[in-house]
């Protein structure tokens, strides 16, 4: 379980990234921290593997403050997979993944069967694995990213903007690989975006971030859609566009969903 | 043109590559003089690079003090330090040490520089040490530029130490130098030659070195 | 510092010779190494030929090219002329390499806007990639500037007289201080001449400090 009390991060040149933040993070479960650009969700994400401090409050991870444990064996124990994958360019796919356990002591062998079973997992061709991230697509390299933050079987998995820089058909598909492997593995994720539909397809919890990190809302997708806190929310979820709003007309005998411009959006089943 | 078939001749004698005034043994002294060099200027200025580097701090001072050193004129250290030091192995070493070590100083933090910033976010994030960092990401990133400092390092310091000569040093410079005083131009041509040659046998060696240690894209 | 004041107007005169001996092939290397790194940016396959053709003129060392250049060019061994073409030769091999990054860094779709509102080659070459390559030409200019302000104070040992002239001759004499007036001397007007550089580089591209 992870818990924020009272977090507030101002940074060296006076930016106020995080106001006061406190939340409860349920384990084994995905949480996803969404807002707009510049709004602190980064930054919170960074504070649990602490490669940022905060400059006021606490951080607990099972109930033991972050700031105690030694940061570099946090992080080791902690998955962490970034926009633009972070890839070391001059290892192998294969080495790339398996540096994690490299760095917890595991001997070279087993490091490496792990993290071939890790790739395996996130269905990535075992021919690309002894290649150099150099040659792989954007959407292998972020396979390989998530392999790599999957290795150590870690209990908490940190995803800032994963996805974001692919193109929306190798997204779609990233998404519901995360997906699969969530209900394999159910791991307690962390996962930032700035993408609303991102946050209600992948998020069991969904925090709607104002700037400073201010909770305009936290809730289940269906909670927020149908309870809005206020116009901030509803406009940043896209209620007060036609596109949400949706009502049933009858086409040749079937049901279709339509929404209030009058655009079809799906049939209703 | 002749002129220049003269110099070849004079290169290909063969009573010139005999004994102490031979080629063979002004080479290995210009050799020599070039890794010692390179060696102690590498051992101030790389360390001093990365740190640079990997901290960025005292950036700027670094670039000042690598332009103001460039800006220094190799015969005007030379004699100096022989004035003030005598002569002997010494004071041209110290001079040569201080010429060669803008480029390997730009060098190292150049190419501690040019590692993405990212990458090194994320060797942090997965749990690398700073040392581990330093070691297994900044550090092989950054060798082909570290390499190139010291690729113009060494070129650097066969041309200083050719004109070292000057000042009673011994190395391919003799030639030139001795060849001056007595007007003997196909033996100061010659000794041009040779050390071009050295320098571009040198460079290509770097080159090959260079090239096999990046990594395939 | 009375022995600088006694000797003021040979040191001047010497000085001059420098300036010389200096901006010449600084100014012609400037004006070669340019449409040649041009040309080298835009050629496909004899581009990296000529890049690489200059970094070995510029493997050579100085000194040796100053030596070898009478006996290729045939002229007299203690001929100025001589020390002004090597060091223009130098000048271009390191200036070509920075021209041809000059022009690699204009981004190509202000190139393409430029063509694609009627700019002809010329007008494109000359309005447009020229000036914005600029900041990095100017960049590689300073570079060379200093560094054959440098080279020239070997031109004595080829019995070309210059600032450098005051290091030969202080050695022989085992007189310190005029070396050391020497090397001051060579600083101070490699410090000029990087502010003309500075300067020309201002008013030719006042676009940059409005900018800021």
């Amino acid at each position: 379980m992870i818990e924020y009390r009272s977090v507030a991060k101002t940074f060296a040149g006076g930016t106020e990234a995080v106001r006061d933040f406190s939340l409860m993070l349920a384990s084994h479960s995905t949480t996803v921290f969404v807002g707009s650009s510049g709004c602190g969700k980064t930054t919170l994400l960074r504070m649990l593997n602490r490669m940022v401090e905060p400059t006021r409050g606490q951080v607990l991870i099972d109930d033991v403050d972050v700031a105690t444990r030694n940061p570099v064996a946090l992080r080791r124990s902690i998955g962490y997979v970034m926009q633009h994958a972070g890839l070391l360019p001059h290892r192998t796919v294969v080495d790339n993944v398996a540096t994690p356990l490299r760095l917890g002591g595991v001997g070279r062998r087993d490091a490496r069967a792990r993290a071939m079973a890790a790739l395996e997992k996130v269905g990535l061709d075992p021919v690309l694995c002894g290649r150099y991230p150099g040659q792989l697509s954007g959407g292998q390299q972020q396979r390989v990213g998530v392999a790599r933050g999957l290795v150590g079987d870690p209990n908490v998995l940190l995803m800032d903007e994963p996805f974001g820089a692919v193109d929306p058909i190798v997204r779609a598909e990233l998404q519901h690989e995360l997906l699969r492997l969530q209900r394999e593995l159910g791991k307690t994720i962390v996962f930032v975006t700035h993408d609303i539909e991102e946050a209600f397809l992948l998020g069991d919890q969904v925090v709607i971030l104002r700037k400073g990190a201010e909770i305009a809302q936290v809730g289940t997708p269906a909670e927020i859609l149908a309870a809005p806190a206020d116009d901030f929310v509803r406009s940043f979820v896209g209620l007060d566009r036609g596109r949400r709003t949706l009502r049933i007309e009858e086409v040749d005998g079937q049901k279709v969903v339509v929404d209030a411009d009058g655009r079809a959006a799906g049939v209703l089943a | 043109m002749s002129v220049l078939s003269e110099g070849f001749s004079w290169l290909t004698a063969g009573a010139h590559w005999h004994g102490e005034d031979g080629f063979p043994h002004r080479i290995v002294q210009h050799l020599g003089y070039t890794s010692l060099t390179v060696a102690v200027a590498a051992a101030i200025a790389v360390p001093l690079g990365l740190w640079i580097g990997h901290t960025g701090r005292l950036r700027g001072l670094a670039i000042a003090v690598t332009g103001a050193l460039r800006a220094l004129p190799t015969l005007g250290l030379l004699t100096l330090m022989v004035l003030w030091r005598g002569i002997g192995l010494t004071s041209p070493t110290i001079a040569l040490v201080v010429l060669a070590i803008p480029p390997l100083l730009a060098g190292a933090y150049a190419g501690l520089e040019a590692v993405d910033r990212g990458t090194i976010d994320a060797a942090r994030a997965i749990g690398m040490t700073e040392w581990q960092v330093l070691g297994k990401v900044e550090i092989p990133l950054a060798l082909p530029l570290i390499l190139g400092g010291v690729r113009s390092a060494v070129l650097q310091v066969v041309a200083t130490a050719t004109i070292a000569a000057y000042i009673g040093l011994g190395g391919l410079g003799r030639y030139l130098i001795d060849g001056l005083a007595v007007r003997d131009y196909p033996q100061m041509l010659a000794g041009s030659l040779a050390v071009v040659v050295l320098a571009l046998v040198l460079d290509g060696l770097f080159a090959l070195l260079q090239r096999s240690l990046s990594t395939p894209r | 510092m009375t022995w600088f004041l006694d000797n003021l107007s040979e040191i001047r005169g010497l000085a001059w010779r420098h300036l010389w001996l200096s901006v010449i092939p600084v100014v012609l290397g400037f004006m070669i190494a340019v449409p040649i790194g041009y040309v080298a940016r835009h050629l496909r396959r004899g581009g990296g030929l000529l890049l690489s053709l200059a970094s070995i003129v510029y493997t050579v060392p100085s000194v040796a090219l100053l030596v070898i250049l009478p006996g290729l060019l045939g002229t007299s061994f203690l001929d100025p002329g001589n020390v002004v073409i090597a060091l223009t030769v130098y000048a271009v091999a390191i200036m070509v390499r920075s021209a041809a990054d000059a022009f690699g860094s204009v981004p190509a779709a202000v190139v393409d806007a430029a063509s694609a509102s009627g700019y002809s080659r010329w007008q494109q070459v000359l309005q447009v990639e020229l000036p914005l390559a600029g900041p990095v030409l100017l960049a590689g200019v300073r570079v060379v500037s200093v560094s054959t302000v440098s080279i020239v104070t070997i031109a004595p040992l080829v019995g070309v007289a210059n600032l450098g002239s005051l290091f030969t001759n202080g050695f022989q004499r085992y007189f310190t201080t005029e070396i050391v007036i020497g090397i001051v001397c060579v600083i101070v007007l490699a410090m000029l001449l990087d502010l003309l550089w500075v300067t020309i580089g201002r008013l030719a591209m006042p676009w940059l400090r409005a900018s800021r």
